[in-house]
């Protein structure tokens, strides 16, 4: 039937147009049986409508899309799953008091009917497990399973209905290096049964290692296709941001000075009432990067929210400059030179509905720059928000713009540049890049080199492996609320931090 | 700009919708519409006295309104304009009681600032109470008007009741006549236009420069959008919603003390009842705020209107045998219509929104939806900052 010539399935000419904005514009996508096919592109650039449009969510203007030779209209998910398409959402569609063969079995008609065939659904969850090495033990709860574990339960659920295509959107954005290297060997076991998968990600070396073919979206345009033996880390990124990208950012090489941030014996209660920062002790110099590295969930976001003043300490102390600021105000401790990027921009580091020029000075906005005799200037803050947003490059058409409707990237410029203006000495930066389109991060990285050059200490927490090691000059693992682990990152090895940070450590 | 339309429209629907159902209720009365709304148009605005008396009427809905948009916009909701304008009657009658004699270039002006430190420590208790023991406002400040209500019967009932109430056997909750000195001036003659109508204008507009000309108002708002975010840039939180709610209440105060001096008994009485002192002010007032978009500025005429209202219902009742108390009702109906309507401009605005960004890729988080109804009830003007150069 498939014969040697026939694809998969073929997108051709798709166009989909929103109000003002092209989305996608003659696009033409195609995998093979039997191939990972790779859609790699910034926020924006029209990967998630082009799965939208597969996968029924979305109707596109123009186009038509081929499965198995076939013409064939897909109008909803329920069309797509018919059609043995499966989508692996970056967010898990999982129910968590549920056991792993209930999810599985969720919305599919019970053999038993109106009773559940749950034992039934095991014993295939059994033999795909078995087929494919995705080691999950069907009767377990989901909350019970690590990340990794509840990426795998999603796999089953597509596989279960019989998907032969699967969309994988951003899959390993929360895993560790380590389950990533598992994931692939699953999912190069999929492919090497015949079957089709589409990938999505803008993890670079992630894309190298396991596509067979990459396609590159740029404003809802295809700028073309290509293969890893055909390109490298750098060529891609220059497909999808338009102009060469500095990947690894470089930095110049400096002494370290004085401890500028010091942690001792700190200990930290998680939301949960369990311990999250377990008796951690670490200090970051002038002029040094400190680097923290970890799975998320190991204490990294209790630690920063303790240093902000966020968070309430159990016991220890955090000094800034020898000050002790373990129990002080958030305010005063920005008093005594913290800066503070923090990680959810959109809860924590910017009001959306306030202006551009608002969440400029949200921090210092009583300064006597700003307000006199209590009634604000709104020259000097219209003048100094013009300002940073040149500096920075914030694209926005005003600075009186809401800043939700800014870009993610465009948004962390805002709180970079309000974090950074007040000349920090102590930067506490977490994911600085998360979510971040690669020209945003590349500026984002040189300021971070810039006030390292400057002499502020920073705290780089991220779980992006490759900035912690392109930008620290010191890598602190962290584990279950440890840091079980400092490595010069000059000697450090990619695969031995992985290791560490899954609390592996060789004696 | 779309939305701006859409956000000034709805609310304006929203009242004519309200008087078609008064209409409807008129003509089941038995009475020609038209001839009603003509009556209640002649009540209101007729002449220069009923001008005088609408202005009078709007001017406690003024103020509770202003004060409420304070509380809003940090989002924290403050049901407690009754037992604040209460607070501060009673605190600035009592000054008076205690000051009779001084001149009244400085006893009027005292008796406004008690009157609004009154609503101030009013505001305070549900303020403290929401800030350190996450007590919800909007169950501490309705308990709080029931109690300020019976303290204040108390009070006029005893410890501050007139002495002739005692030794003539009446017992008339009530106090003595107050001082003159303390009497708000009379600003027209033969009208009842006192100086409690400018004062109730320049306190709203003043709400309004407090929330977006000063780093005070910054922070107020900082926490009502995003309190995470506030707190991570150096806001104390806790603080800021115990100003919110006590600042919010100093505006009820205000009133207060501006229905005793400025009426025409110069003094205070209650009937036992909430309503029998504020005339509802302290509910009507929310209704005002919720109908001028929750704008300070806007709830002046927004605060004029339901003083029509309330002085056309008088005529009404006079002209066609109506009970007065179809004014209520239609006031009702607007803010039945108003709340929904914010639910309804949410669902547009968030179409006119949904339009514009879907070309992005989705958000990770599909975006609070939960705020939709207090969070486009938010801005009938879009961009405080811009707009304010346009409006003062």
């Amino acid at each position: 039937m498939s014969t040697e010539s026939q694809k998969l399935v073929e997108m051709r000419g798709i166009t989909k147009r929103y109000p003002g904005v092209v989305a996608n514009e003659d696009v033409t996508f195609d995998v093979e049986y039997g191939e990972v096919h790779t859609l790699l592109g910034e926020n924006g650039a029209g990967k998630s409508t082009l799965m939208k449009i597969l996968f029924g969510l979305t109707p596109a203007d123009e186009g038509e899309v081929l499965l198995r030779g076939e013409p064939i209209s897909i109008s909803s998910p329920a069309d797509a799953i018919d059609a043995r398409i499966g989508m692996v959402h970056q967010h898990f569609m999982l129910v968590q008091p549920l056991t792993v063969a209930e999810n599985v079995a969720l919305g599919l008609r019970s053999g038993r009917r109106p009773f559940t065939d749950l034992d039934v659904v095991s014993k295939r969850i059994h033999e795909l497990s078995e087929a494919h090495g995705l080691a999950v033990d069907p009767s377990t709860e989901v909350w019970r399973l690590s990340v990794g574990e509840r990426q795998r339960v999603e796999i089953l659920k597509a596989l279960y209905r019989d998907a032969e295509l699967l969309v994988l959107d951003e899959p390993t954005a929360v895993l560790t290096p380590q389950e990533v290297d598992d994931l692939f060997v699953i999912l190069r076991h999929m492919v090497d049964d015949g079957r089709g998968l589409i990938f999505i990600s803008h993890k670079l070396h992630e894309v190298m290692s396991l596509s067979d073919r990459i396609t590159v979206l740029r404003n809802g345009r295809v700028v073309g296709s290509t293969t890893p033996a055909e390109s490298t880390r750098e060529s891609l990124a220059e497909m999808m941001v338009g102009r060469e990208v500095l990947l690894t950012p470089r930095k110049p090489v400096l002494a370290a000075g004085r401890p500028r941030l010091s942690i001792r014996d700190l200990s930290i209660t998680g939301d949960r009432g369990a311990v999250s920062v377990d008796n951690l002790s670490v200090e970051v110099h002038a002029g040094e990067i400190l680097g923290v590295a970890g799975v998320s969930g190991n204490g990294q976001r209790e630690l920063a929210e303790a240093i902000a003043g966020l968070r309430p300490v159990d016991a220890g102390t955090i000094q800034i400059d020898g000050t002790d600021i373990t129990r002080a105000t958030t305010a005063s401790r920005r008093e005594a030179g913290l800066a503070y990027v923090p990680e959810e921009r959109m809860r924590d580091g910017a009001i959306g509905e306030f202006t551009v020029s608002e969440n400029l000075v949200l921090v210092n906005h009583g300064s006597s720059e700003f307000a006199k005799r209590g009634l604000f200037s709104h020259a000097a803050i219209r003048k100094h928000s013009e300002d940073k947003v040149n500096e920075y490059g914030v694209k926005t058409p005003t600075v009186d713009t809401p800043t939700s409707s800014l870009s993610g990237g465009n948004i962390q410029k805002v709180i970079m540049a309000r974090e950074l203006g007040v000349k920090p000495g102590i930067l506490l930066a977490c994911q600085p890049t998360r979510g971040v389109d690669i020209g945003s991060a590349e500026y984002i990285h040189r300021r971070l080199i810039e006030q390292r050059s400057e002499g502020a200490g920073t705290l780089l927490i991220s779980e992006d492996l490759d900035e912690v090691l392109g930008l620290a000059d010191r890598i602190a693992v962290m584990f279950e609320g440890r840091i079980v682990a400092i490595v010069d990152a000059a000697d450090a090895k990619r695969e031995a931090i992985g290791l560490m940070m899954a609390g592996v450590l060789d004696d | 700009m779309l939305k701006k339309l859409v956000g000034a429209s709805v609310p304006l629907l929203a009242a004519v919708t309200a008087f078609f159902f008064g209409a409807i209720m008129l003509v089941a009365l038995g009475a020609n519409p038209f001839e009603g709304f003509q009556a209640m148009l002649e009540g209101a605005f007729g002449s220069g006295e009923r001008i005088a008396t609408t202005a009078v009427r709007a001017t406690p809905l003024i103020l509770v309104g202003a004060g409420i948009s304070i509380a809003f916009r940090a989002r924290v909701i403050n049901i407690g304009g009754e037992s604040q304008i209460i607070a501060g009657a009673l605190l600035s009658t009592v000054l008076a009681l205690n000051a009779p004699d001084l001149p009244a270039i400085l006893l009027v002006p005292l008796v406004l600032a008690t009157g609004a430190v009154g609503g101030f420590l009013a505001g305070a208790v549900p303020g403290l109470l929401k800030a350190h023991a996450h007590v919800n406002e909007i169950l501490s400040t309705i308990m709080l008007n029931l109690i300020m209500v019976q303290f204040m019967n108390y009070l006029l009932g005893g410890p501050l009741i007139d002495p002739l109430q005692t030794s003539a056997g009446t017992f008339i909750p009530q106090t003595e006549r107050l001082s003159d000195n303390a009497a708000l001036p009379t600003l027209v003659s033969g009208t009842r236009l006192h100086l409690g109508v400018p004062v109730a204008v320049l306190a709203a507009v003043a709400a309004f420069v407090l929330l977006w000309k000063t780093p005070l108002g910054f922070r107020l708002r900082a926490v009502g959008h995003n309190a995470d975010a506030a707190k991570a840039a150096g806001i104390n939180v806790k603080r800021h919603i115990t100003y919110a709610l006590a600042i919010s209440g100093s505006f009820g105060g205000l009133a207060g003390s501006i229905l005793v001096f400025g009426s025409e008994g110069q003094r205070m009485v209650t009937d036992g009842s909430a309503a029998g002192f504020t005339g509802s002010a302290g509910f009507n007032g929310i209704v005002a705020a919720l109908f001028g978009g929750l704008h300070p500025l806007w709830t002046i005429p927004s605060a004029f209107l339901f003083g029509a209202l309330l002085t056309g219902a008088v005529q009404l009742q006079r002209v066609l045998q109506v009970p007065a108390s179809l004014a209520v009702t239609i006031n009702g109906i607007v803010v039945l219509f108003v709340i929904s309507s914010a639910k309804l401009r949410g669902y547009i605005e968030g179409r006119i929104a949904d339009r514009v960004t879907e070309s992005e890729e989705p958000p990770d988080d599909p975006g609070p939806l939960a705020d939709v109804a207090i969070g486009s009830l938010d801005d009938p003007i879009q961009n405080p900052i811009d707009s304010s150069d346009g409006v003062v």
